[in-house]
């Protein structure tokens, strides 16, 4: 209110005060089942919550400005419609150049404890992250004082980042703070599963079939790396090598730690909203869900790095039946968080 | 009951602001309970993660790749059988350097043990409970009796020239669909004089947990240890001897 006041009573002499202006804080929507079951969400100690923050982020985020010849935004490889991944395996970049990865889907990621992102961990924080897509050749393709300088000279961008930072100078930190906020609220916490916890649900008895299944150190015994109905992420955000090829040709965590005990260790991604953001795995070989439960049960190779925890290699998985697969898949997708998806508060602004 | 990695905080600001009183004697310090990890007294650190360099007590070649487990209630006992209450869990993790313990305003005496719950006890093991270890994924399973894992001691066995994996996994015991058995057990080691502020290093022997009283096959119990009842009630047995009094500083 008091803010509101100086800032509305400087009237056009707000930039003589900078130091006086505070955006308005803007405290993310925190899913019941996350606020009970885990701990705080990491927000950075200087880069708070803003609404004005989280526009602007949202702004630059769907906007191409960012990339080398302006066509590409993040949410080209971040789309709300696949809960911010890539249908397509590789995503292309601005020169046609594709990658080895698969675009990861962007939700719940401020509760990432470690803060370690991409598929290797090799960035530390959402800001660190947002770095890299617009210099990365095969990507956006861009320099940041090229970028820096396109928003500049933008006709909105200067007021809008005053307005987010108390400042109209415009560096990657501020780009890259902004982005983070908006990815910060993007938080999928309302699937058919979270419904049933929260007892306002009755699943299908394939359904809790298939929860059973995973929660069964002799069947799926997917809870190690994927939660429980405790944890409402369904990740441990942790790196692991979960037996995909014999012969590891992109070693994933070990060219970051330089550890040869880390190669072919890839982040556990969230099995939340399975059912939007297919391909599946690191470097997006699986099309379906179908694969990925076969890739458990029949389909492990084994690897001097292997987790422990595929502890069914000698005989190539965990040995589902049918039916059991139909379950656990049929438990994943009520996972699906459809509202997450939808929220107009995460799509285009542009 | 808190987390003692959160504890220290807290105790450490109240320690500063007794500091601005000038108080002449002291009468208490802190403690920083260390947990270092050897194998038959050689040290074990991460950097010996993955390399199959031990041999277990049944002549079986083995690594280690996950080390974590948890601690509670702490206690100090006196010779006049009274003892010091430290309430509150640690969650013992190799991989993330977390520990330690730190305490404080621990009264100044001679301590003739340390007692601590391996895992929690029936009371403590509430299903969810514990917001900072169901971040960590550290539940245990309601089809086996609910709470938290109290260790997960991970990584490869040779059998002969093949690699296996094993997966020794502690928490509640299953004796039947539904009839579940605690299986937490308290440690009892030598105790200290407690003078200055000081560093007491707690070892485990990971070497002992495949051997004493039980020689542990891993051709017998590998994975899948969790619904077995044989192999929980065997861990808690061999658990016993695994933890001493190091160095006290």
């Amino acid at each position: 209110m008091v803010v509101g006041f100086l800032f509305s009573s400087c009237g056009e002499n707000e930039i003589v005060l900078p130091n006086t202006y505070e955006p308005t804080p803007l405290p993310l929507k925190i899913p019941p089942l996350f606020a009970e079951k885990i701990l705080d969400p990491v927000i950075p100690f200087n880069n708070p919550q803003t609404v004005e923050g989280v526009a602007l982020g949202r702004k630059l985020f769907y906007d191409p400005i960012l990339s080398g010849d302006g066509s590409q935004s993040c949410s080209d490889c971040h789309a709300p419609e696949n809960a911010f991944t890539d249908a397509d395996r590789f995503s292309v970049g601005i020169d046609g150049d594709i990658g080895n990865r698969n675009s990861m889907p962007i939700f719940n990621q401020a509760w990432n404890y470690d803060e370690n992102f991409f598929w290797d961990g090799r960035s530390f924080g959402l800001e660190g992250q947002a770095l890299e897509p617009v210099k990365n050749p095969i990507e956006m393709h861009n320099t940041w004082v090229n970028a820096m300088a396109s928003l500049q000279s933008h006709t909105d961008y200067p007021d809008l980042f005053f307005q987010a930072f108390g400042t109209s100078t415009i560096d990657s930190s501020l780009v890259t703070k902004a982005i983070a906020q908006f990815e910060r609220t993007l938080i999928s916490g309302n699937s058919r599963f979270d419904k049933h916890l929260l007892g306002t649900l009755t699943l299908t008895p394939q359904e809790l079939n298939g929860f059973d299944i995973f929660m069964d150190e002799t069947k799926g015994d997917c809870f190690h790396c994927h939660g429980n109905a405790n944890n409402p992420l369904w990740t441990d955000n942790i790196f692991h090598n979960n037996g995909l090829d014999a012969v590891i040709t992109d070693i994933g965590l070990g060219a970051v730690t330089g550890n040869p005990a880390d190669n072919g260790k890839f982040k556990s991604p969230s099995i939340r909203n399975l059912q939007f953001t297919a391909p599946y795995m690191h470097d997006g070989r699986f099309a379906t869900i179908d694969e990925v439960i076969n890739h458990y049960s029949e389909g492990l190779q084994n690897s001097p790095t292997i987790d422990p925890l595929m502890k069914a290699i000698a005989t190539g998985g965990v040995q589902l039946t049918n039916d059991e697969k139909e379950a656990l898949k049929a438990f994943l997708l009520s996972l699906s968080d459809s509202e997450f998806i939808n929220n107009p508060n995460f799509q285009n602004p542009n | 009951m808190k987390n003692l990695k959160l504890f220290l905080i807290t105790i450490t600001i109240i320690t500063m602001n007794s500091c601005d009183n000038d108080d002449p004697v002291a009468t208490t310090g802190s403690i920083r309970f260390d947990f270092t990890h050897n194998w038959d007294g050689d040290n074990v650190t991460t950097d010996d993660f993955n390399i199959i360099q031990f041999t277990n007590a049944n002549g079986d070649p083995m690594s280690v790749s996950k080390l974590r487990y948890l601690i509670s209630n702490i206690f100090l006992h006196k010779a006049d059988g009274s003892s010091i209450a430290i309430d509150g869990y640690l969650l013992v993790d190799l991989s993330t350097q977390s520990t330690f313990a730190f305490v404080s305003n621990i009264p100044f005496d001679t301590y003739t043990s340390i007692s601590f719950t391996f895992g929690f006890n029936e009371a403590d093991n509430t299903d969810g409970f514990y917001s900072d270890l169901n971040a960590a994924s550290w539940n245990w399973p309601e089809m086996l009796g609910g709470g938290y894992h109290f260790m997960q001691l991970e990584g490869k066995y040779l059998d002969t020239t093949v690699e296996k994996p094993y997966a020794y996994h502690m928490g509640t015991a299953r004796v039947s669909p539904g009839v579940f058995e605690a299986n937490h057990f308290e440690i009892s080691i030598d105790g200290f004089t407690h003078a200055n502020d000081a560093v007491i290093e707690i070892k485990m022997n990971i070497a002992e947990w495949f051997k004493n009283p039980y020689t542990w096959d891993l051709e017998v119990y590998n994975t899948t240890l969790m619904p077995n009842y044989d192999a929980q009630i065997l861990m808690n047995q061999n658990g016993d001897s695994v933890f001493s009094l190091g160095e006290v500083n």
